[in-house]
């Protein structure tokens, strides 16, 4: 019944996406406002629908009720009810049903909060959200069924992946894609702005607080995943260039190429057509995304299920919306008026400078990520790995670094260079200062990327609190703080990345219970190993105590053996110190009883995701900042308005 | 300056900085394109020791060889046609076996050993490299051939 009730919300669902496009098209095409009133609650049907569906699914899961399909062949009656709950977009339909989902709830949002927006303008937005809503249900209900049921009911289900039995699973994906389609709100904004020729400064603050809610929402879900990988599979790196990653890597650059844009939109009225450009890109790289990962081209813990049909859906999917939406774009741009002129040596111009980089970084990681998938169908396999990416994505990345330390010290409109190298001057006397001192502490031992990007991440982070230098502290914008601690973040981050290449110590042994091993200042005991069992596991455990100076921790890290699917997968100890990590990994035992042993010290590698996250909280910060400004205005209008009514 | 001007400047930077990124862009993937070698390749076009590369192919059977520290092994990669010797210090993943696909990064020492930082194997029974789909070994004559 369930199941039943699941599968008809998203019937109904998809019909009623359907009606609001109609709708929405008639009444705009006819000029009939009758037909417009029923947009808005067509849409936050929608939303309570997919909202209905995906509770559905859920209760399935967690009720392991095997006479599904999906529940049989991804989870299990043994799992702990955490991995039951999250297991629930831990397979293809779940993650897609997850989709739409997120799809129909932000349509439902931008139906009842969005207030900025003229009428015609929502209208068409909500009608272009249903456009790309109904592709995705017609390929959830047609090729991807979460709901459908099997005859004959297993016992127990398969199992899920391992890998993904982790806390990590309950957080990383729904936040990712809270904000890869979130994206999708901007792409509508993008077709609404264009159907009814409404591009300019309003339009630009209107769409300003969904692109920065999907954006705040995109990087915590990639640092949230990166962070995952780092000590799930036990190889103590942070980042791959997997193809999946860089997935999720091209949507967050289009947004934030739109981020910067879309505040030049709003405070001067200029980069009109860059700006539609760049949120019809944003949306679509996350549609890029998805057809990567979950038409089954590639090998990953991502892609869960080869099938060639689906492949071929999305990348019609693919086609019709990028296709139309630049079609769209080609056709109307010319009519949008060139937007406000602006001065070489102004905020304008860096924000143009930010966006060029952050464009050239995404063209170069899609190149990288589709061109092994171009030569391959003409029957020549490539791979393209780290080299290439961080060849090409590492010095731009920087340069991009030192563009945001000049931007937010450059004045909009027009600004004299002169004036911004006095304001850089502190920073840039600190960044000689740093690589005097690494130059003498550490040459030879660090390389010229990690290099640069230490003395560019203390310059840059001396650089972006320079915007509160002698400011009175308490009546600074929310906003503007907003921008600092995220430049800040973004600092922090390139720091942690530099410690970690330039400073990490390994060490591997294959040691005896009973050895002390030593390295980069720790003094590590390995006591003994010990099997021990978990909910749906057995692991070989080690026990060791790790010590710096006097006290001593126990860390154990462990190896898993999961029986269904059976699988081993490796439970790193991280011991999190204030000036970095230890990382340990238990290998396998080799002759004469010793075990393998894997050690890092990696100093500072937590600020890569202590940056992250200040950069998601500096997006909050703005988003908030914003938002409480156009509620105080209302406030005070309407408070105004009453004072004047009883005068 | 006129308006113009400056926006003719900007798209000249623009300009400037595209082309650039598709000339580095070119240029690495020239590199790139040669990144994934299988042993026959390693034979007949030569690898540089010290260049980054992929290294693909079957672990010959029996030619495993852990060294005393516990943590090194040796191996040989075939691809039916050559065989390359190689050498890894560090934790082999579990799929890891005599027989099995491997692909492994790292780089030519000046002997001609290869020097693996890592091995792809990854964590799915069923999970095969990319570059190595199409080709199957055989368990008696040790031998590997490209489907075609």
């Amino acid at each position: 019944m369930i199941a039943e009730t699941g599968l008809a919300a998203l019937w109904l669902a998809a019909a009623l996406a359907l009606l609001q496009l109609v709708l929405a098209f008639a009444g705009l095409k006819g000029n009939k406002p009758e037909l417009l009133n029923a947009v808005r609650p067509a849409a936050v049907a929608q939303g309570v629908l997919t909202a209905i569906a995906f509770a559905a699914l859920v209760t399935l899961f967690m009720r392991s009720d095997m006479s599904v399909l999906l529940v049989a062949t991804n989870s299990h009656s043994m799992k702990p009810w955490l991995y039951k709950f999250a297991g629930t977009w831990g397979n293809h339909e779940g993650s897609m049903l997850l989709w739409v989902t997120v799809m129909g709830v932000a349509g439902a949002a931008v139906a009842l909060f969005e207030r900025a927006l003229q009428r015609n303008a929502h209208m068409a937005t909500l009608g272009g959200q249903a456009a790309i809503s109904l592709g995705f249900y017609a390929f959830l209900l047609f090729s991807s069924n979460p709901f459908a049921r099997i005859a004959e009911p297993p016992a127990d289900g398969q199992g899920l992946n391992p890998l993904l039995q982790d806390p990590g699973l309950a957080f990383h994906p729904p936040t990712l894609y809270l904000g890869y389609v979130g994206l999708s709100v901007a792409f509508s904004f993008a077709i609404g702005a264009l159907l009814t020729r409404q591009v300019d400064a309003a339009f630009a603050r209107a769409m300003r607080p969904w692109v920065l809610a999907a954006w705040v929402l995109l990087t915590l879900g990639i640092t949230a995943g990166s962070y995952w990988a780092y000590y799930e599979l036990g190889w103590g790196g942070w980042w791959f260039w997997d193809p999946v990653e860089n997935a999720s890597l091209m949507p967050w650059l289009a947004a934030t190429a739109l981020l910067h844009s879309v505040t030049v939109l709003a405070t001067r009225d200029a980069l009109r057509a860059w700006t539609i450009m760049l949120a019809v890109v944003a949306f679509s790289m996350s549609m890029v995304g998805t057809f990567l990962v979950r038409s089954g081209i590639l090998t990953s813990v991502h892609a869960f299920a080869v099938d060639p049909e689906r492949g071929s859906f999305i990348l019609a999917l693919l086609a019709l919306y990028i296709g139309g939406a630049l079609a769209l774009f080609g056709w109307r741009i010319g009519s949008v008026r060139e937007g406000a002129p602006f001065e070489l040596v102004s905020r304008e111009t860096m924000l143009v400078v930010n966006n060029l980089l952050l464009t050239v970084i995404l063209g170069l990681v899609l190149i990288g990520t589709l061109y092994p998938l171009m030569t391959e169908a003409f029957g020549h396999k490539v791979s393209v790995g780290a080299p290439y990416f961080d060849r090409i994505a590492g010095p731009i990345a920087l340069a991009l670094m030192v563009a945001m330390a000049a931007g937010p010290l450059t004045r909009w409109r027009k600004d004299q260079g002169r004036a911004v190298g006095k304001r850089l001057l502190l920073p840039l006397a600190i960044a000689f200062l740093v690589s005097i001192s690494l130059s003498l502490f550490a040459w030879g031992r660090i390389g010229i990327l990690p290099f640069l990007g230490l003395v560019i991440a203390v310059a840059v982070g001396v650089a972006s609190l320079a915007p509160l230098w002698k400011r009175k502290l308490l009546r600074t914008p929310l906003f503007t703080y907003g921008m600092v601690v995220a430049h800040l973040g973004c600092a922090v981050s390139l720091a942690g990345m530099a410690c970690d290449s330039a400073f990490t110590v390994e060490k591997l042994v294959a040691a005896r219970p009973g050895d002390v091993i030593q390295t980069a200042g720790w003094s590590i005991r390995f006591r003994q190993i010990t099997p021990i069992a978990g909910d749906n596991w057995t692991a070989l455990q080690a026990d060791m105590d790790a010590s710096r100076g006097s006290s001593s921790v126990r860390i154990q890290p462990q190896s898993r053996f999961f029986a269904s699917p059976p699988t081993t997968t490796s439970e790193a100890a991280l011991l999190t110190r204030w000036d970095g990590q230890l990382y340990v990994v238990l290998g396998e035992e080799v002759e004469g009883s010793r075990w393998q042993l894997r050690i890092w010290w990696k100093p500072f590698v937590t600020l890569i995701w202590l940056g992250g996250i200040m950069i998601a909280l500096g997006g909050a910060l703005a988003l908030i900042g914003r938002e409480r400004r156009g509620w105080l205005l209302k406030w005070r209008a309407r408070n105004a308005r009453m004072e004047g009514g009883e005068a | 300056m006129k308006a113009k001007h400056q926006r003719l400047i900007l798209a000249l930077a623009a300009l400037v900085a595209l082309v650039g990124a598709g000339l580095l862009a070119a240029s690495a993937l020239k590199d790139e394109a040669a990144y994934f070698y299988a042993p026959n390749d390693v034979k007949t076009k030569g690898v540089e020791p010290g260049k980054p590369i992929r290294l693909g192919g079957m672990v010959v059977r029996n030619s495993l060889k852990r060294a005393a520290d516990g943590v090194t092994i040796h191996f040989d990669v075939t691809d039916g046609k050559a065989t390359v010797p190689a050498r890894f210090s560090g934790i082999a993943p579990d799929l890891f076996k005599e027989g099995g696909g491997v692909v492994a990064e790292g780089a030519f020492d000046a002997k001609g050993m290869f020097i693996a930082t890592n091995l792809l194997a990854k964590h799915d029974e069923r999970y095969m490299p990319r570059e190595l789909e199409g080709m199957t070994y055989n368990e008696t004559t040790h031998e590997m051939k490209a489907e075609k």
